[in-house]
């Protein structure tokens, strides 16, 4: 029986290494290329010249200044967007959950449409409102950040929902009001340490999808990263490899944070 | 540190939907008094409660709180302590930060609070604990520290929401017995919500029961057990057995017994049905009696014993557990009711 079991625990050992392998190869593969292509030296040479220069950023401006816009205004939009979508979400969600349960289910549909409906529609709804938006605070590129802002709602959402879940935010915030904290009180002492991972989680997810954004901010005519890589790319391929690279590394160390801030979070709920 | 005053509910309405939650609810509390508003679910009285701690509106009425109204005074203003059912500590604080938190907000400095933080938590009984986080307390530890830290903004008014729900039964009798202890001594008038009536009856100067979301009944334990204002009191709080009986000259005759009436000036003579309490109740051991024993209930010190009569009435009657041996299940005996005043309802 020992000896089935051991057999057993032995194939599955075996399964999990080759899943992740060949998962591993899938995913690093296609990055390994990147990297190789942009070392990629004359007559086939290693040369680390191009990631030189993408980490010359008192030159980049000069250089490559379509990139350097690019950077600078995905930046800002990630900053602004966090901003954006936590400033309205965090107290809505909880509203909902305190004042209107019932509107929960309504709230929740409505934040996961963006998630249905195809960023090519999206821009055809959104034109006519930016219309408007360029009319009120101008056509900088940062006014992208109220289009993703929407973009993010699904992802911000059911992480927020999620960690609200895990708390009885009601008799919380009653108990929190009747030892005398006002609504402000309430949320920023309360509420936002409770859950403060659901929060990270929210946005570090939008900061990945800022990061990432492509189709609305092209179709919109508005700079960003990935508009910065797609010139680029006409013009000098490597370097926009290589950016294209560096920003999905980042993702990835973000998403792995993010794991690692959920894993922490079940941890210590398994302890208590 | 006694903080008292009273309190005065005022035809107090709350409707949710069709469903009147309260329906004109009165209530006087004088201030270091620790009424129980005790009733079956769906009564209205956590929303009394809650009406009073200013997390819900009352659609008409008066709330007075020491000669103030207080209705449109928000729930951080009204410097009431409330502990409540589920478990309301903050996760994110220890048991001391917890208890300072009210404290906090009162922008007391950081030695006092600390020094007002230890004496709550030596008062409930838990000092050993202080450092500790929510998830590191049992159930019963958190009310203690969800009570100290509702005591320790000296509230005008301590609200209690069914607090010992969640919690086993013995430790929720020691806790019962903790809460009265403390508020006696800190002297906060306190109204406290349950349904458990044994809680009730054990802890309150005075008990409202609730009916319909309004006071059936208030007055004091004794008073509420011994005599009930109407028959649902009666069988709300303790046990009754319901028996046929007829209403005669201010006395009701019950199994051949001539009972007393609690409240004779409003019964008329005819056939009613007497509510009798079990302890009123004595069976004795006869080869001729016409009841028989078909049940036995062992409950510690006391016991129950559940007797059937031929014409189908079932009558239980307590008496301590000492005399279970002389009858088991079986067992012929003789009914005998002990001339107690008795609640009668219409038959």
């Amino acid at each position: 029986m020992a000896g089935l079991r051991q057999r057993r625990a032995r194939r599955q050992r075996i399964l999990r290494w080759v899943v992740v392998t060949l998962l591993a190869v899938l995913f690093l593969l296609p990055l390994f290329a990147m990297l190789e292509f942009t070392t990629r030296g004359a007559g086939g040479s290693l040369s680390w010249e191009t990631w030189r220069v993408f980490f010359d950023w008192g030159a980049l401006d000069e250089t490559y200044p379509i990139l350097w816009t690019g950077m600078k205004a995905s930046f800002w939009l990630v900053l602004l967007s966090v901003t954006l979508t936590l400033v309205l979400l965090v107290p809505t969600v909880v509203w909902v959950r305190l004042r209107l349960p019932r509107m929960r289910r309504l709230v929740e549909f409505i934040s996961l449409l963006p998630l249905t409906i195809p960023a090519i529609v999206l821009v055809v709804g959104l034109a006519p409102v930016y219309a408007w938006v360029v009319y009120f605070v101008g056509g900088s590129s940062l006014t992208l950040t109220f289009a993703y802002a929407i973009l993010a709602l699904p992802f911000a959402y059911r992480a927020i929902d999620a960690g609200l879940s895990a708390i009885d935010v009601r008799t919380l915030s009653e108990a929190a009001r009747s030892l005398g904290a006002s609504w402000a009180t309430v949320m920023w002492r309360v509420v936002l340490p409770n859950i403060r991972s659901a929060v990270l989680s929210a946005a570090f997810l939008t900061v990945a999808l800022v990061l990432g954004e492509f189709t609305i901010a092209s179709l919109l005519n508005r700079d960003n990263l990935q508009v910065a890589i797609n010139q680029l790319g006409k013009s000098s391929a490597q370097m926009s490899v290589a950016v294209s690279l560096a920003a999905l590394v980042l993702a990835f160390v973000l998403l792995f944070l993010l794991s690692f801030v959920g894993r922490r979070r079940y941890r210590e709920r398994k302890t208590s | 540190m006694s903080n008292s005053v009273g309190v005065r509910l005022d035809g107090l309405r709350r409707q949710f939907g069709n469903v009147h939650a309260l329906d004109g609810l009165d209530l006087d509390m004088s201030p270091g008094e620790l009424v129980v508003l005790l009733g079956p679910s769906g009564c209205g009285k956590t929303t009394a409660l809650r009406i009073l701690a200013g997390l819900e509106d009352a659609d008409s009425g008066r709330i007075v709180v020491g000669g103030k109204d207080v209705a449109n005074v928000p729930a951080n203003r009204r410097d009431m302590g409330m502990v409540f059912q589920a478990y309301s500590l903050f996760p994110h604080l220890t048991a001391t930060e917890n208890v300072e938190f009210g404290l906090r907000l009162r922008r007391q400095n950081a030695a006092t609070r600390r020094q007002r933080a230890r004496d709550m938590l030596e008062l409930v009984g838990i000092g050993a604990h202080a450092d500790r986080y929510p998830q590191q307390l049992s159930g019963g530890q958190q009310q203690r520290v969800a009570l100290a830290r509702a005591l320790a903004i000296q509230p005008q008014v301590l609200l209690l929401d069914e607090p010992l729900s969640a919690l086993d039964a013995k430790v929720r009798v020691q806790l019962r017995e903790e809460i009265r202890r403390i508020q006696l001594e800190v002297g906060t008038t306190t109204l406290f919500v349950t349904h458990d009536q044994e809680e009730a009856l054990a802890i309150a100067d005075r008990v409202g029961v609730m009916r319909d979301g309004r006071l059936e009944q208030i007055g004091s334990p004794e008073d509420i057990y011994r005599s009930p204002a109407t028959s649902f009191v009666a069988e709300f709080v303790g046990l009754s057995n319901r028996l046929p009986g007829r209403v005669t000259d201010d006395v009701v005759e019950v199994l051949d017994a001539k009972l007393p009436l609690v409240d004779a000036a409003t019964v008329h003579n005819g056939p009613v049905t007497a509510l009798v309490r079990p302890e009123s109740v004595d069976v004795t051991a006869d080869p001729a009696g016409t009841g028989r024993v078909v049940a036995v209930s062992f409950l510690g010190p006391t016991a129950r014993v559940t007797v059937a009569l031929p014409d189908d009435a079932i009558v239980v009657a307590q008496m301590a557990s000492a005399r279970l041996p002389e009858l088991p299940p079986g067992t012929a005996v003789r009914v005998i009711l002990r001339p107690v005043p008795v609640v009668v309802s219409a038959a």
